[in-house]
């Protein structure tokens, strides 16, 4: 070792440094802690508050990138208000998350729950299950299920075996955003991993003891399984709730951009981005952007306030 | 016997939700003028005219598009790896003022959609003369802004025992010299995963490259691929799925070799 280390009284406190005190140990631990902090802070500044406030202050503004931004107070809110496309996006991004993210989970539930219980080849089916996860917010998957559901797609020569006659699913507008539903539900792979994950840390002694009790397998589900998975369901809604309303990909790629037909694709970041970045409205495009914003963190805040009513942690009474 | 339904069960399902990929797989040596005609999984006539097509149905070939992905996705990992390191040791280990402060701005900044920083990122960008360059999808991966992994890290680092720093600090050992030599070797599981899930996100990546790249020789795959569908290039859909299919080999290539950190990495943090 150093010299330093035979210099250095061993007696001296090792971390953590003593709080009260301000000892040389703990300036110098400061100053390192700048240091290993640097590109983090850079980007905290660059990368995040800064922008966080531009586009706040841009969405009072009018602004095309071309001239400078100008002041025009709450215009773009109120042409919010007034925008059909708008409320047509609101629409389709609402519906999106209200139906997929809920057949989500209940797959990934159910599916977790089917594979748990020591079955054999678990981590076969598990990693089948899991890849389309990995695969799904991929440009060459949107592109698949283009095809899929297209007029000549699989799904209809599947359903002209049986007699069906398919509709072209992507050009009619009832059925156009359940294709992009059923690719969301598709992805119930990694949800489910944080179930299993969740499954194993339930004690087989509360199975055995509803055993004792005369539970049956349904009954056990609903009075164990399911109150001790409540906080890993609130985490997976949580974070799935978040991930749908920002969905774009898909949309982009099977409307070829446009959120078509009829708008029934345009979801909200979709919309956004022909707002933004073709037609250069970079004011509209933060204000819009500022209002999605506030109902993640809404509807996040909603999550954890309602979750005091559902999700059950085992160390309270 | 139950056992045996469903195993049964289990297949059927799996097969149900692996088929598009298989038909794809399938489709993608058909004749081009089979490929949506032909349902079945076994083609009537193999080629591989598609992928000859797809190749080179842009005006650059697809050799470059996956080198320009390649390099955005290596450039993404060794941007996060090293400045979400650093970061997460000095909020897991370091005494500083600020710190609690920092780590809730990165919990919160977890769910910051980037559609809220996007308009002003590109204008700062377009600014100082960086669209279309690589800058604008590597410059942020380098400023740790990539919270969840700065996250994970220091929840993983939390677990590695406090009497190793306290070890090497009664050596001698300053907080770089701690980090290098005993923490980070530590921390690989962690460095792994992240590594392979930045890779995996930036190779998919499409939202970005798609407003900062603007001309083919610079696009990554995902938007080489956009802008093939949509140019209705007269290679037609079979060359679109050949293409495609290339592009996922190297995720399901990660998956098949590095299951077992995936999986660890998504059970303990939630990420995709």
């Amino acid at each position: 070792m150093t010299q330093d280390t035979l210099v250095r009284p061993v007696a001296q406190s090792p971390p953590p440094p003593p709080r009260r005190r301000r000892t040389p140990s703990f300036r110098r631990q400061g100053g390192a802690a700048h240091v290993f902090l640097l590109p983090f802070l850079l980007g905290l500044v660059l990368i995040t508050a800064v922008p966080l406030l531009a586009s706040l202050y841009l969405s009072f503004t009018d602004y095309d990138l071309l001239h400078d931004p100008e002041l025009v107070g709450l215009d773009n809110f109120r042409r919010m208000v007034e925008d059909e496309r708008f409320w047509a996006s609101v629409g389709v991004t609402l519906w999106y998350v209200l139906v997929s993210v809920p057949l989500q989970l209940g797959f990934a539930l159910l599916l977790a729950v089917l594979l748990d219980k020591g079955m054999r080849g678990l981590a076969l089916y598990r990693s089948a299950f899991y890849l389309p996860s990995l695969l799904g917010s991929s440009v060459a998957v949107a592109i698949l299920w283009r095809q899929l559901f297209g007029h000549e797609g699989l799904v209809n020569s599947l359903l002209g075996w049986f007699g069906v006659e398919g509709e072209s699913w992507l050009q009619n507008p009832d059925t156009a955003l359940s294709t992009l539903v059923v690719l969301n539900v598709w992805t119930f792979g990694s949800p489910m991993i944080i179930f299993l994950a969740g499954l194993r840390q339930i004690p087989e002694e509360l199975y055995e003891a509803a055993r004792v009790d005369g539970a049956g397998r349904v009954r056990q589900f609903w009075s164990v399984t399911v109150p001790l998975l409540t906080p890993i369901v609130f985490f997976n809604l949580v974070l799935q709730t978040i991930g749908a309303f920002q969905a774009f990909t898909q949309a982009h790629i099977i409307s070829g951009g446009q959120g078509g037909p009829l708008d029934s694709t345009l979801f909200y970041t979709l919309y956004l981005y022909q707002q933004g970045f073709q037609s250069f409205n970079m004011g509209y495009a933060s204000a819009m952007a500022w209002v999605l914003l506030l109902v993640i963190a809404l509807v996040t805040a909603g999550h954890f306030l309602l979750s005091r009513y559902w999700v059950f942690y085992g160390d309270e009474r | 016997m139950r056992a045996g339904v469903r195993h049964v069960v289990m297949c059927a399902f799996v097969l149900v939700m692996i088929y598009p990929l298989i038909w794809m797989v399938a489709s993608s040596f058909k004749p081009g003028n089979l490929v949506l005609s032909e349902p079945g999984l076994i083609p009537s006539e193999v080629t591989f005219q598609n992928y000859r097509d797809g190749w080179n149905a842009l005006d650059e070939p697809f050799s470059l598009f996956f080198l320009n992905s390649l390099m955005v996705s290596v450039g993404s990992i060794v941007g996060n790896l090293v400045s979400c390191s650093l970061a997460a040791y000095a909020l897991a280990r370091l005494e500083f003022r600020g710190r609690r402060l920092y780590f809730a701005i990165t919990l919160v900044s977890v769910m910051l959609p980037l559609h809220v920083l996007v308009v002003p990122q590109y204008i700062f960008f377009s600014q100082l003369g960086m669209v279309n360059t690589y800058f604008p999808l590597l410059l942020p991966k380098f400023l740790a802004t990539d919270a969840f992994f700065t996250f994970l890290m220091v929840q993983f680092i939390r677990t590695i025992p406090r009497e190793l720093d306290a070890a090497a600090w009664v050596d001698g050992a300053g907080p770089f010299r701690t980090f290098w030599s005993i923490i980070l070797p530590l921390m690989t599981p962690a460095l792994v995963t992240s590594a392979i899930f930045t890779f995996i996100w930036t190779w998919n990546d499409f939202f970005t490259p798609l407003i900062y790249l603007t001309s083919t020789e610079m696009f990554t795959v995902p938007v080489a691929l956009n802008s093939m569908m949509s140019s209705e290039t007269s290679s037609g859909v079979g060359a679109l799925f050949a293409m495609s299919l290339l592009s996922l080999l190297p995720i399901i290539v990660f998956f098949v070799t590095a299951q077992k950190y995936l999986i660890r990495g998504i059970s303990t943090t939630g990420l995709k």
